[in-house]
């Protein structure tokens, strides 16, 4: 198969993980689509690793995991908060920097 | 030269006691008159005593110095406070110590309804120690400390019934003409310093011949610029007549006999520096030709005894100055007209004030008449006084006025008789004036009202005018007897002793010619003032009406330069106002509207910033692909 196939569904994957930020409001699927377009990241390390033939990507992508974790740990537990004081997971209401 | 150790006290002793009654406030109220008068007394016996050591002393021995402490002391600039007592120094001393302490002792009974006499003695006291300051400076910046103190004892004691706003508007008008001669004074030292490296007397006239005429003539009309303000000569003469509105005493001792003489001591001092420039001497004699025609014509109209007085003053400087200005020969005469003056016009304005004292305070000499029957005392010490100024021999007007005429008219040519005429025609004048002032107050009949109730002045007031009135008397021959003061003053004032080398008239002529114009001038007063109206009459000539607005000095003044003045003033605002703070307003302003503007984009959802940052990065990798393609 040809691996630039396996390229395109990182781009699609990443392209559908950046238009859920841009247009959803729960902030639960906002950050699923950031987890997806990390590992769209992912597959594309991986992708290059295996085109030229050494492991620097793959190394790459075990950080971005390691990294990920732990932005779902903060990132879980802040909305966890949020909605527990404000009763919304929706990220538009989180708005009072702007006054 | 001998250095002395108790100069210092002459004038530390004033200054103290003046601060300590500032200081120690209502609580010295019972004893501050008499401490203060005390002080001077001793000034006054200081002074004696250091007279009578210089008479003992010869020649170069005679100036005595001592150094207080050092006071300024950059690179090659010193100035040390030191002060200088020689031939020059101890005329001054010995009248403002003696005059002055006469004038104390009048105050204790003139001042003493006064619920602020404390305050008025400290003033005087203030006064004496500045004044003193002034004449025994060694340099121009020790003079110029003195020349700022007495400007501000001026203004205090001008000002001293404050709670009238006209008195107060009096001391301003007073400190703002002064402030412009001092300009000048400050100018001269800067120049002095410029070109010689040295301000002391001594440094400049060692210097002095070794500057450009040019420069020479910048400092002599600068120092003039100087004397005119303190002097009340013209052109800055307007706040003399005003400064009546301080209590008589003040008249007298500051506004007659030794602050407004300052000028006059200035230019003798600096005698080195006009003697080496025609041109500053001929400023010098322009202005006091002038203005001992203007202050005589003031001195014609006006019916307030004080103003009538004062204008009499500026006239009488004026002579000082002209003889200040007819190079080393004047200078002594002019010295001594300023002693004579001093005694016999203190002593007249202490008159004017036991009459006023007398009268509840009024001034107009339309409601005084025949007051010598009801105040004989005061109307023999100012009648002695009159004959002095008008220069009736053996008075002492007569010795110091003639001197300077008859040196005005041996200035030569044109310029000597154009001089002398105008000496001859001021002392005129003078004597009209006079008269005109003594017959409307003491003379006639009672114009007075019925309130009034005109009674003799207790002795501390006629005790200080009897003083002055001998002086009046004697003084004009004591000081010319033997051409006593001249050679007295030759080794300061005219070093390289100079004297006339023809005379232009027989001195006898000049007396005659002097006693003429007195005459005249007597006899159209007495003619004209055998009745006077209680109100000043309207109808009258274009001249009176000139004199009796001061030649229009004051609206000269603010047409000139009150106006231009203000508008520049206003002027200035509105371009603050509109242009500068516009421009920083603007700069806030356009500030503040961007930022409004851009605060906008920040709209506070996540989703946009998201958005912003996609296509941004989308935007840097097409540019990138572009760029690489």
């Amino acid at each position: 198969m040809d691996i630039a196939n396996y390229l395109y569904l990182s781009a699609f994957l990443f392209t559908v993980g950046a238009i859920g930020v841009v247009v959803r409001r729960n902030a639960i699927v906002v950050f699923m689509c950031v987890e997806l377009m990390l590992n769209a990241c992912n597959l594309a390390f991986v992708t290059f690793s295996r085109l030229h033939g050494n492991l620097d990507g793959q190394v790459a992508s075990f950080f971005t995991m390691v990294v990920a974790a732990c932005e779902v740990v903060v990132g879980l537990a802040i909305i966890v908060t949020i909605y527990r004081s404000r009763r919304s997971a929706s990220v538009d209401d989180d708005s009072l920097l702007k006054r | 030269m001998t250095t002395s150790t108790h100069l210092v006290y002459l004038i530390a002793l004033p200054l103290f006691s003046s601060l300590l009654l500032m200081l120690l406030g209502r609580l010295a109220d019972k004893w501050g008159h008499l401490l203060a008068t005390l002080v001077s007394a001793t000034a006054f016996g200081i002074a004696a005593t250091e007279f009578f050591a210089m008479q003992g002393r010869t020649g170069e021995a005679r100036a005595a110095t001592q150094k207080i402490f050092e006071w300024i002391n950059v690179g090659s600039f010193k100035v040390d406070a030191s002060l200088l007592l020689d031939q020059l120094s101890i005329c001054f001393v010995l009248l403002i110590t003696g005059v002055g302490t006469l004038i104390h002792i009048y105050s204790i009974a003139y001042m003493s309804h006064d619920e602020n006499r404390r305050r008025f003695f400290s003033y005087l006291n203030l006064f004496i120690a500045a004044m003193l300051l002034l004449v025994l400076g060694d340099s121009y910046l020790n003079l110029y400390v003195g020349w700022e103190g007495v400007g501000l004892a001026s203004y205090l004691l001008i000002g001293f019934w404050n709670q009238k706003p006209a008195y107060a508007t009096a001391a301003k008008k007073a400190f703002v003409a002064n402030r412009v001669g001092d300009v000048g004074l400050s100018l001269a030292i800067m120049i002095a310093f410029a070109q010689f490296g040295t301000v002391s007397f001594a440094g400049v006239k060692q210097a002095a011949h070794t500057a450009s005429p040019a420069a020479l003539t910048a400092i002599g009309a600068m120092l003039l610029l100087a004397a005119a303000g303190k002097s009340a000569q013209f052109p800055l003469q307007s706040w003399l007549g005003d400064a009546m509105a301080g209590p008589t005493p003040v008249s007298a001792l500051i506004h007659a006999a030794t602050m407004v003489t300052a000028g006059v001591y200035l230019v003798t001092r600096s005698n080195f520096i006009f003697d080496a420039s025609k041109t500053a001497q001929l400023l010098v004699v322009i202005v006091g030709v002038i203005t001992l025609l203007f202050g005589a014509l003031i001195g014609t109209a006006k019916d307030d005894i004080k103003k009538a007085l004062a204008a009499s003053t500026m006239s009488q400087i004026g002579y000082m100055v002209l003889a200040t200005g007819l190079g080393p020969i004047g200078y002594a005469f002019a010295i001594m007209h300023l002693l004579t003056h001093g005694f016999f016009k203190a002593g007249m304005f202490l008159g004017a004030g036991s009459v006023m004292h007398g009268m509840d305070d009024e001034v107009n000499m339309r409601r005084y008449g025949g007051i010598s029957k009801v105040m004989p005392i005061t109307a023999v010490t100012f009648g002695l006084g009159y004959l002095a100024i008008i220069g009736v021999p053996p008075f002492a007007g007569f010795y110091s006025k003639d001197k300077i005429i008859e040196t005005a008219f041996n200035a030569g040519g044109v310029k000597g008789i154009l001089l002398g005429g105008a000496t001859l025609l001021g002392a005129a004048i003078t004597a009209f004036y006079m008269t005109r002032v003594i017959t409307m107050t003491f003379l006639g009949a009672r114009r007075w009202d019925e309130k009034a109730h005109p009674h003799e002045s207790p002795i501390l007031m006629w005790a200080p005018m009897a003083i002055l009135a001998i002086g009046s008397v004697a003084s004009g021959f004591l000081l010319s007897s033997g051409s006593a003061l001249v050679n007295w003053l030759q080794p300061v004032v005219n070093p390289a002793n100079h004297t006339h080398a023809e005379e232009f008239l027989n001195p006898l002529v000049v007396s005659g010619l002097a006693l003429a114009a007195v005459v005249v001038g007597v006899s159209i007063a007495v003619m004209k003032y055998r009745t006077v109206a209680v109100v000043a009459p309207a109808d009258v000539s274009i001249f009176t009406r000139a004199a009796r607005k001061d030649l229009y000095q004051d609206s000269f003044n603010e047409a000139v330069f009150m106006r231009p003045g203000q508008s520049l003033t206003s002027g200035l605002v509105s371009a603050d106002e509109k242009i500068i703070d516009g421009a920083v307003r603007g700069v806030g302003a356009s500030l503040v509207g961007g930022s409004g503007g851009f605060r906008k984009i920040q709209n506070g959802y996540v989703r946009t910033y998201a958005l912003v940052m996609v296509v941004g990065v989308l935007a840097l990798l097409t540019t990138i692909w572009m760029v690489t393609l």
